[in-house]
């Protein structure tokens, strides 16, 4: 699985404050820990108090590459944002993310193609989150056909079938992995599936129980990545060890380490 | 109707692993043997590369055994008891590329020799020899972990290709190889799983893995020849998807294993109707290598040199394709 670590973005309160006060260490210090945790894309959010988030993003890449060449998913809504973020962190990026709407996918998708990035799109459109898996898998094929019409490959697209709370509908994290599953169908190869993961335990008590649990889950339904707390290593743990259980790598007694020192 | 090639992309690559060092580089070799670094399934020349051509190294023993089979005593009869002699008639008269001194005498069962006398013999060969030089402790643990430090350190800076660090026994050995800038034999009872344990193992002591090459106590033919095909093609294939806890090239020892079966042994008397003995235990020993060379092995132990020149013109014809 590809592991995106969720850390830098301005929501949370160290990065803000970091970003505010023009402070490269405490972003720095991050983009090593969570690389150092197993992070294969480091996610980019300036959040939503930058008050100049083009001159906020340039200034947030710029620090992560003073200390690291890994690939940056860039976490942004604006096409302004998005395509700066992706100038300064050269090819192999992530765009995350377009949602489903087509004025966006004509935004989102050449975009993709011009810097060479994958493309993280949403189920999600004019109309919202669909209720059930079918509707996620009509908005995901959507994203697909106008990708291939669009000259990227299917491959390069990473549908996030978007998880909800389960402490505010309990049957979407069911219907997800179900639309996970049914993605899968779509093309030939097909396209990548990936989650915010962090958003199914979301105000709930058990956050890293339920993360690692339904992580497993979503796995043995065949998400290929996530963007998830990479330094949560029980989280860490449960995803080594259900690729392991899947036959993604060769069982050894120190498997957990045998992961960690690829 | 046309047809196209299927062809599957890998991640990854096997380690390239170069063994023996000429005076340029600190030691006295005249040659050195590089093998590894294939990009694809063993001789998929469509697909990837395999630069580095399967090596054959002919084993010389410390103490010969009480009988030889007759095939083998007529190759190495005359030599047998001087393992300076004997590497040297290997290198000169069969063509190996390489020599794996096996310090079977060391064995408390079978002459006990000290470590001292070890020593000896591994600088007698070491001066015979131009080619790397694969040094085989007897198999028991206890007296390995005595004899092997003192054979590394004559041999320092020779970058020898030190055997073998075992799951329940791989500490002094791991430790004397890379004090005197050796190479190290891991190895595993035909266990995919126990290869990749004590591959993690030995690097968790700080040995760097493009210094291992792994070894399955191999079975030969009618004695679980494809079961250890089965692991090394699975072997290759998790180094090729980027396990690089199993990225290192594989060795095989054939000659020792298939000269023990019967089939190769029996005299005609006994076995009238297997074939003449003089051929039988040749083509067991080329069969099971041949097998282990589809395998994606890299070094080859073997034992009778007519076996080893029908290896040769196998790699030779497999490798004519290499690009």
């Amino acid at each position: 699985m590809y592991a995106i670590g969720e850390r830098i973005n301005g929501m949370f309160k160290s990065v803000g404050a970091a970003i505010r006060g023009g402070n490269p260490e405490p972003i720095q210090e991050l983009a090593r820990r969570q690389l150092a945790a197993g992070a294969n894309y480091l996610d980019v959010n300036v959040g939503p108090a930058a008050a100049e988030p083009v001159a906020a993003m340039e200034w947030l890449v710029k620090a992560i590459r003073e200390v690291t060449d890994a690939p940056l998913a860039i976490d942004a809504t604006k096409p302004e944002v998005m395509r700066k973020g992706l100038e300064l962190a050269g090819p192999g990026s992530v765009i995350n993310s377009t949602k489903g709407q087509q004025e966006q996918l004509d935004i989102f998708i050449p975009m993709a193609v011009e810097f060479g990035a994958k493309l993280i799109a949403l189920t999600i459109d004019e109309n919202g989150i669909p209720r059930d898996a079918n509707g996620r898998c009509e908005i995901a094929l959507r994203v697909v056909a106008s990708a291939m019409e669009k000259g990227l490959e299917p491959s390069q697209v990473m549908i996030d079938a978007v998880i909800l709370p389960v402490n505010v509908t309990q049957t979407t994290p069911g219907q997800v992995l179900e639309a996970i599953r049914s993605v899968k169908l779509l093309s030939d190869p097909p396209p990548m599936t990936v989650l915010g993961l962090s958003n199914v335990s979301q105000s709930t008590q058990q956050r890293p129980l339920i993360n690692r649990t339904y992580l497993a889950m979503a796995l043995a339904a065949g998400l290929d990545a996530a963007i998830v707390d990479v330094l949560d290593s029980d989280l860490m743990d449960a995803m080594i060890t259900a690729e392991l259980l899947m036959n993604r790598a060769v069982y050894c007694d120190d498997f957990l380490k045998a992961y960690r020192s690829r | 109707m046309s047809f196209e090639m299927p062809v599957e992309k890998w991640a990854s690559a096997v380690n390239t692993v170069t063994l023996g060092a000429t005076a340029a580089e600190g030691g006295s070799r005249t040659s050195t043997i590089t093998v590894g670094g294939d990009t694809t399934l063993p001789f998929l020349h469509f697909e990837g590369r395999s630069p580095n051509r399967p090596a054959i190294a002919l084993e010389v023993l410390d103490a010969p055994p009480a009988e030889w089979p007759a095939p083998m005593a007529e190759a190495v009869a005359d030599v047998c008891q001087d393992p300076a002699a004997w590497a040297g008639k290997c290198v000169e008269k069969f063509g190996a590329d390489m020599i794996c001194l096996r310090l079977v005498g060391a064995h408390p069962d079978q002459g006990n020799r000290s470590p001292e006398e070890c020593a000896q013999t591994v600088k007698a060969v070491l001066g015979a020899v131009g080619v790397p030089l694969i040094i085989w402790g007897c198999g028991q643990a206890d007296k390995d972990n005595e004899v092997m430090p003192r054979c590394s350190e004559v041999a320092a800076g020779q970058n020898c290709l030190l055997g073998s660090a075992t799951q329940d026994n791989y500490k002094t050995i791991t430790a004397a190889c890379m004090a005197d800038g050796h190479k190290l034999i891991t190895e595993a009872p035909l266990d995919i799983n126990i290869q990749k344990q004590v591959n993690i193992l030995v690097t968790d002591m700080g040995l760097d893995p493009s210094r291992i090459i792994m070894y399955q106590a191999t079975g030969g033919l009618g004695y679980g020849m494809e079961y250890a095909y089965s692991i090394m093609e699975r072997t290759r294939l998790a180094a090729l998807g980027g396990d690089k806890m199993l990225s290192m090239p594989m060795l095989a020892q054939v000659g020792a294993d298939c000269w023990k079966a019967k089939e190769a042994r029996t005299p005609d008397d006994a076995a009238p109707d297997w074939g003449p003995v003089a051929q039988r235990g040749v083509i067991w020993e080329a069969t099971t290598a041949t097998c282990f060379l589809h395998g994606g092995t890299h070094i080859f132990v073997m034992w009778h040199p007519r076996a080893a020149a029908l290896l040769r013109k196998t790699i030779d014809s497999l490798m004519s394709q290499e690009g």
